[in-house]
């Protein structure tokens, strides 16, 4: 039993890095119906500008954090500024190709000597590691941290979603962008705080993968962006608490693959879980079933 | 066929070929200089390219100019086709050098026959390199000892001299090397009255191992085998000590590296490694090395390195011996070496095409290595 | 009569185009390099015009197609390599297989996943191809020869240049003649507004599923010729990246023009070596930042394409407007 539950642990510390990453994705499609290929490298940008503050700049941890938040949403608004915004009136799937064409960028820059560099780098961790123990189980420091962090994250999303004027707007505009515009909401503003928002948890994120797993490297967002997307459809894609639950079901089915079959189906059983949940409830877990018009 | 005239003349335009003067020879390098073993592509090319250097700076080899070309293959079995591709079907090499880990070379040993280049890698340890399917593709050698002698190796080292009775192994099902030592372990372990009480897989690109950790140390071993090359190693031994495991981690040659401190810390404090040479050998060949090496790259040579150096001047003793720069001459050349006297101790190409070689073990002590003993074959 | 006359003049173009490529290649005319980057750029035209199928002319969208490449890849040299061998005839046999095989998971996946709306049909494929990912990983598991994570070796190089133009050539026309016929105006028509279509009597989802089997079988055409022109395949080549590559080129050469996706296609393979080659040693990295530059300024400029909806003649035959 013991055994289970500390793989269950295991698999929450994962989810949780997944949830965050997955917020952004399912804010963004809300807002303006793109997958956003590009938010798996916003990921790693601020894993990696946590890495180098903490190893250049030297700062305190909550520091750290705050540089991770700025860093990853300028890149983002920067994004949608330059690549997404022109494309909007276009074909979906341009802007599709252009998020994809962002992605592609940011991880093969990076990868340049001159920039972030093409190798494997070991991400500091300015604090020594203990874990407490539960009846046999235990809990490293690394686990409270991100699960406080996540908590906190969450719940500061859901303030500014549902408690301000600026969270009205973005539910206005994801709901009926045109009509947002109609009553006075300034739509480009809101579309860029949610990109920048959604960034923000991002690099949360990046921060707390670096200091779990102390290896980074550009293209390490990759695989994380592609689960936490998947998450956030499997949750409902343009619903928080969706995202939220479907990222603690891909922590735990990879976890609990691993760990009773092989880690070498890790990748695989997610998705085979989240075809199975599309094919009973088309619009995810917690998803609104939408209307089409004919 | 308008279309197809207009595409042929372009491709007569593209098609460039050079010709050869009969005083080069072209010799190709495939080396990891980017991707997850960067500081063994480093290494290799640093040796590779002064012994290339040595000899043109002597006159060349059998009064030919070398001609290096140097192809990055980021550890990747595809790029390292791709790499192979081009310097045997583009660049028109006659020899080449790599790859460096096994399983980039294993895709271009294949490509190395077909093309008929004898191609040498100085540290792919894996049998399938220059035997798969019960055939010997003899234009391939290597420089180095092979994964069924360094597994017993180690499970001799486990079981004798630290008395360890259950193992843990953790591999890289995605990389021939690492599955295929962790075989050779396991198996001579069990041989030698040891248990393996967990045997598990993960991929090439998991950074996340709690769930390994914890059936590791849910088995109760007393010793973790991590057959796999240093970044990985550096990240699981981390996690390990996270998880509570006390365990002994020991590993073979793919840990040989500065950075393996550098990643994992004091996790890797007091761990066994085997490899296939100690810069603290005393042997007059080992210290001429190591001192012309930190002269010119400012750091001490590692193992792969050295091995890339043996390898080089291998190959090119072969060229000398042929005469020639034929490749089937050298290959002949090559197969027919006894006796050369490299760095990394003396070599003979065996029928298969493989150097037989002693092992050295390597244990870290204050995030440095220290040299052990010598196992002969 | 007409038509036997055309089905012989068109065999006699194709057959001399095979043979002039394979005498260009068998005497060093060219050199090998070249000749190799051509036949992928062939073989990645047959894979394009498959997802061209799928997702231009039926408006599926499809991100598992590498997945599908993989399959008859597999597939392909699983049975060249088990039967072992070098005969030509063996190899056919090996390409129907690679076919087969795709199109019978095609027709397995499709079933339930089609009824899925666009981006959730893109993200199921996506998830399928990652789960085909993950299989081929660990398929040796089941059948050694397949070499799983590690890679299979040792296949017969048996994609000769003939052969590459002339199944191309096949393929070509064969995909020119179906979208040009009823069956094709019925995709196109599911494209535009299914419903619709549904009320005028067109079995839309039977139209659907067999859109994408078939854009999935020349994916495992074009997977079984690959296998046996590089004799090394990895499960990294088969995964999302790749799926995006090709998507990217549909996108680029136009969505539902065929003549858009050959020369996109060509284009592609030749701006990845061109780039390889012009690019000085030590900047061989720019190569990736540069395509992905490239990319989006073709999409913030062009985003219906480079070809739009012009087709050139050869492709128009037959079409009206």
């Amino acid at each position: 039993m013991e055994y289970f539950l500390q793989q269950v642990l295991n698999g929450l510390q994962i989810g949780f890095v997944y949830a965050l990453i997955a917020l952004g994705y399912t804010m963004v499609y809300g807002i303006v119906r793109l997958i956003n290929f590009a938010h798996g490298d916003v990921f790693m940008v601020g894993a990696f500008i946590g890495l180098y503050a903490i190893e250049r700049l030297q700062l305190p941890l909550a520091a750290v954090f705050l540089l991770a938040v700025l860093g990853s949403a300028l890149l983002a608004i920067a994004m949608e500024r330059v690549a997404y915004r022109p494309l909007r009136e276009a074909p979906k799937i341009a802007a599709l190709i252009t998020a994809i064409g962002v992605s592609l960028f940011l991880e093969y820059f990076t990868a340049l000597r001159q920039v972030f560099g093409p190798n494997y780098y070991s991400f500091p961790r300015p604090f020594a590691v203990f874990s407490w123990e539960f009846g046999g189980i235990s809990v490293t420091n690394i686990q409270a941290i991100i699960f406080l962090v996540t908590l906190c994250s969450v719940a500061l999303l859901r303030f500014i979603v549902h408690r301000t004027r600026m969270g009205k707007a973005m539910r206005a505009v994801s709901h009926d962008h045109v009509t947002a515009g109609l009553m006075g909401v300034n739509v480009d503003l809101v579309i860029s705080f949610t990109f920048g928002l959604g960034a923000a948890l991002a690099g949360i994120g990046g921060v707390l993968y670096g200091i779990a797993y102390p290896q980074v490297n550009t293209f390490m967002g990759v695989m994380p962006g592609l689960k936490a997307f998947t998450a956030a459809v499997l949750g409902g894609i343009g619903s928080i608490p969706g995202a939220v639950l479907g990222a603690l079901i891909m922590g735990q089915s990879e976890t609990l693959t691993a760990a009773y079959l092989s880690s070498t189906y890790r990748d695989g059983i997610a998705f085979v879980i989240l075809i199975a949940v599309l094919l009973l409830r088309p619009t995810g877990i917690l998803g609104v079933p939408g209307t089409e018009k004919v | 066929m308008k279309k197809v005239a207009a595409v042929a003349a372009a491709f007569l335009i593209l098609a460039g070929c050079k010709p050869q003067t009969a005083k080069e020879i072209r010799i190709g390098l495939i080396t990891p200089l980017t991707g997850d073993v960067k500081t063994f592509g480093e290494s290799v090319k640093n040796a590779f390219e002064m012994a290339v250097d040595e000899a043109n700076k002597a006159g060349g080899v059998a009064g030919m100019r070398i001609i290096p070309f140097i192809e990055d293959d980021r550890n990747d079995p595809t790029e390292a086709s791709n790499a192979a591709n081009k310097l045997i079907k583009q660049d028109r090499v006659q020899a080449i050098v790599g790859s460096v880990t096994s399983k980039a070379t294993i895709p271009v040993s294949d490509l190395a026959q077909s093309g008929k280049i004898p191609a040498i890698t100085p540290s792919a340890t894996n049998p399938k390199v220059t035997v798969a399917d019960g055939k010997r593709k003899d234009f391939m050698f290597r420089a180095c000892f092979i994964d069924p002698f360094q597994g017993k190796v180690m499970a001799k080292f486990a079981r004798e001299a630290l008395f360890k009775e259950k193992a843990a192994v953790l591999y890289d099902a995605s990389n021939d090397y690492s599955k295929g030592i962790a075989e050779y372990f396991s198996d001579a372990f069990r041989l030698m009255g040891g248990k393996v009480v967990a045997y598990e897989s993960y991929g090439k690109d998991d950074v996340d191992f709690s769930a390994l950790l914890t059936k590791v140390k849910a088995s109760g071993a007393d010793i973790v085998f991590l057959p796999d090359y240093y970044n990985k190693v550096g990240l699981i031994a981390r996690q390990a000590r996270e998880k509570g495991i006390g365990a002994s981690l020991i590993g073979p040659d793919g840990w040989d590296s500065p950075d393996l401190v550098k990643i994992a810390g004091e996790a890797v404090e007091g761990g066994y490694f085997s490899n296939h040479y100690s810069p603290d050998d005393t042997r007059p060949e080992v210290v001429a090395w190591v001192k012309k090496y930190k002269e010119k790259f400012g750091q001490t040579p590692d193992a792969l390195g050295t091995l890339a150096y043996d390898a080089t001047n291998l190959l090119l003793e072969a060229i000398r011996k042929a005469n020639s720069g034929d490749p089937a001459k050298i290959r002949d050349a090559l197969a027919s070496i006894k006796g050369f006297k490299g760095v990394t101790g003396e070599s003979a190409m065996d029928v298969n095409g493989n150097a037989v070689k002693s092992a050295v073990i390597l244990q870290i002590v204050n995030g440095k290595q220290k040299f052990l003993k010598v196992v002969n074959p | 009569m007409r038509k036997i006359s055309d089905l012989a003049k068109t065999a006699a173009v194709l057959a001399a185009a095979a043979a002039t490529g394979q005498l260009l290649d068998s005497f060093g005319f060219v050199n090998p390099y070249w000749v190799q980057i051509f036949q992928l750029g062939c073989i990645m035209t047959i894979s394009a015009l498959g997802l061209n199928i799928i997702y231009g002319f039926t408006g599926l969208f499809s991100l598992g197609h590498a997945a599908f490449y993989g399959i008859g890849a597999y597939a392909a040299a699983y049975v060249m390599k088990s039967y072992g061998g070098e005969s030509h005839l063996l190899f056919l046999a090996a390409l129907a297989a690679g076919v087969g095989c795709s199109a019978s998971v095609a027709c397995l996946v499709g079933l339930p996943v089609l009824r899925l709306t666009s981006d959730y049909l893109g993200i199921a494929t996506l998830g399928f191809g990652i789960i085909m990912k993950v299989l081929f990983d660990n398929a040796d598991g089941v059948l050694p020869i397949l070499g799983g994570a590690r890679g299979m070796t040792g296949i017969a190089k048996m994609t000769t240049v003939s052969w590459t133009i002339a199944i191309l050539g096949i393929v070509i026309i064969f995909v020119r003649n179906m979208v040009r016929s009823s069956y094709g105006r019925a995709l196109v028509s599911i494209r535009e507004d299914a419903i619709a279509a549904g009320s005028i009597g067109i079995a839309t989802f039977r139209c659907k599923l067999a859109g994408f089997v078939a854009g999935c079988a020349l994916a495992g055409l074009a997977g079984g010729l690959y296998a046996h022109l590089y004799a090394f395949l990895h499960p990294s080549n088969f995964d999302f990246f790749k799926s995006v590559d090709v998507l990217v080129i549909v996108v680029l050469g136009g969505l539902g023009n065929l003549s858009g996706t050959v020369a996109a296609s060509f284009g592609w393979i030749l701006l990845l070596e061109v780039l390889r080659v012009a690019l000085p040693p030590g900047y061989m990295e720019l190569r990736w930042v540069l395509i992905p530059v490239l990319l989006i300024v073709t999409m913030l400029l062009r985003p219906q394409g480079l070809f739009g909806s012009r087709e050139i003649r050869f492709f128009r035959e037959g079409l009206d407007s």
